[in-house]
């Protein structure tokens, strides 16, 4: 059971992630990684990550999505111009994409991590779950999530500065 | 399923991510392509957060969460700056900064 929900999920997010960058249109590409985002929720849950899962469908596929498809409607999304700058530049990316899998996969797999071929250490029902990440926030890290509070705060006040509208001085 | 399998989709997710910001010249798709690169960190720091049996991980996870929407305003805010200013949005042609 956990390994067909775990090989409909990872065949969601790849689908998704796939899509995101082949599609044309980049409209199609917000919609594909949405469904790259619920594919990666379903794999955290398999992970005992409900929070983190959670917080993905809400915060990422929720609110971050709806502002990509306000900017993708408002700068309007046409497809690019054929004109490569670099020759071949179509051709060179998916090999070093490539590579790069293969480079990360033996780095990884090669490792002496050996609790790699396991399905990690019986854990209690209470792991990763909304009481036990927040104890976490705000006892442990109570720090970087001020500092991360901050953080958003100021892309926020960033954002505006950039797009705002400038007054019109005469 | 055992962790390693969450590792290496976690890898081809990332390498996925990588070859789009090669190929596409849209920053919008640029930006997708980068979400894609840190929701597979994610995915990796989630699967050794459950590897190790500790829920450390999950918090990192929600930290670049958090990183990520910081960037995705930003960037956005960039992309409607650059369309109000009737510039193409094509980072090929943006490159006056390149010399």
């Amino acid at each position: 059971m956990e390994a067909v929900l775990f090989f409909f999920s990872a065949i969601g997010a790849l689908g998704g992630a796939i899509a995101v960058v082949a599609l044309r249109n980049p409209f199609f590409s917000v919609l594909a990684l949405i469904v790259h985002l619920f594919s990666l929720a379903a794999l955290f849950l398999l992970l005992t990550a409900a929070f983190v899962a959670a917080a993905q469908v809400v915060v990422y596929a929720g609110a971050v999505m709806v502002l990509y498809v306000f900017v993708v409607a408002y700068v309007g999304g046409d497809g690019e111009s054929a004109w490569e700058p670099i020759p071949g530049q179509r051709l060179l990316a998916p090999l070093l994409a490539i590579a790069l899998f293969i480079e990360l996969s033996v780095a990884v797999l090669s490792s002496a991590l050996l609790a790699l071929g396991t399905h990690g250490p019986e854990v209690s029902p209470g792991f990763g779950d909304p009481a036990a990440i927040g104890r976490l926030l705000l006892e442990r890290f109570l720090l970087p999530f001020e500092a991360s509070s901050i953080l958003l705060l100021l892309a926020a006040v960033g954002a505006i500065v950039l797009a705002g509208r400038k007054r019109e001085t005469a | 399923m055992n962790i390693e399998w969450y590792i290496v989709l976690s890898a081809l997710l990332f390498a996925t991510g990588a070859s789009g910001i090669l190929i596409r010249r849209s920053p919008l798709v640029i930006l997708l392509c980068l979400e894609l690169m840190l929701n597979a960190g994610n995915l990796a720091l989630v699967a050794f957060s459950r590897m190790v049996g500790n829920q450390e991980g999950q918090v990192f996870a929600i930290v670049v969460m958090v990183i990520a929407a910081c960037e995705v305003v930003v960037g956005l805010g960039l992309i409607v700056a650059i369309f109000r200013r009737k510039l193409p949005l094509d980072v090929d042609d943006l490159r006056e900064l390149r010399g």
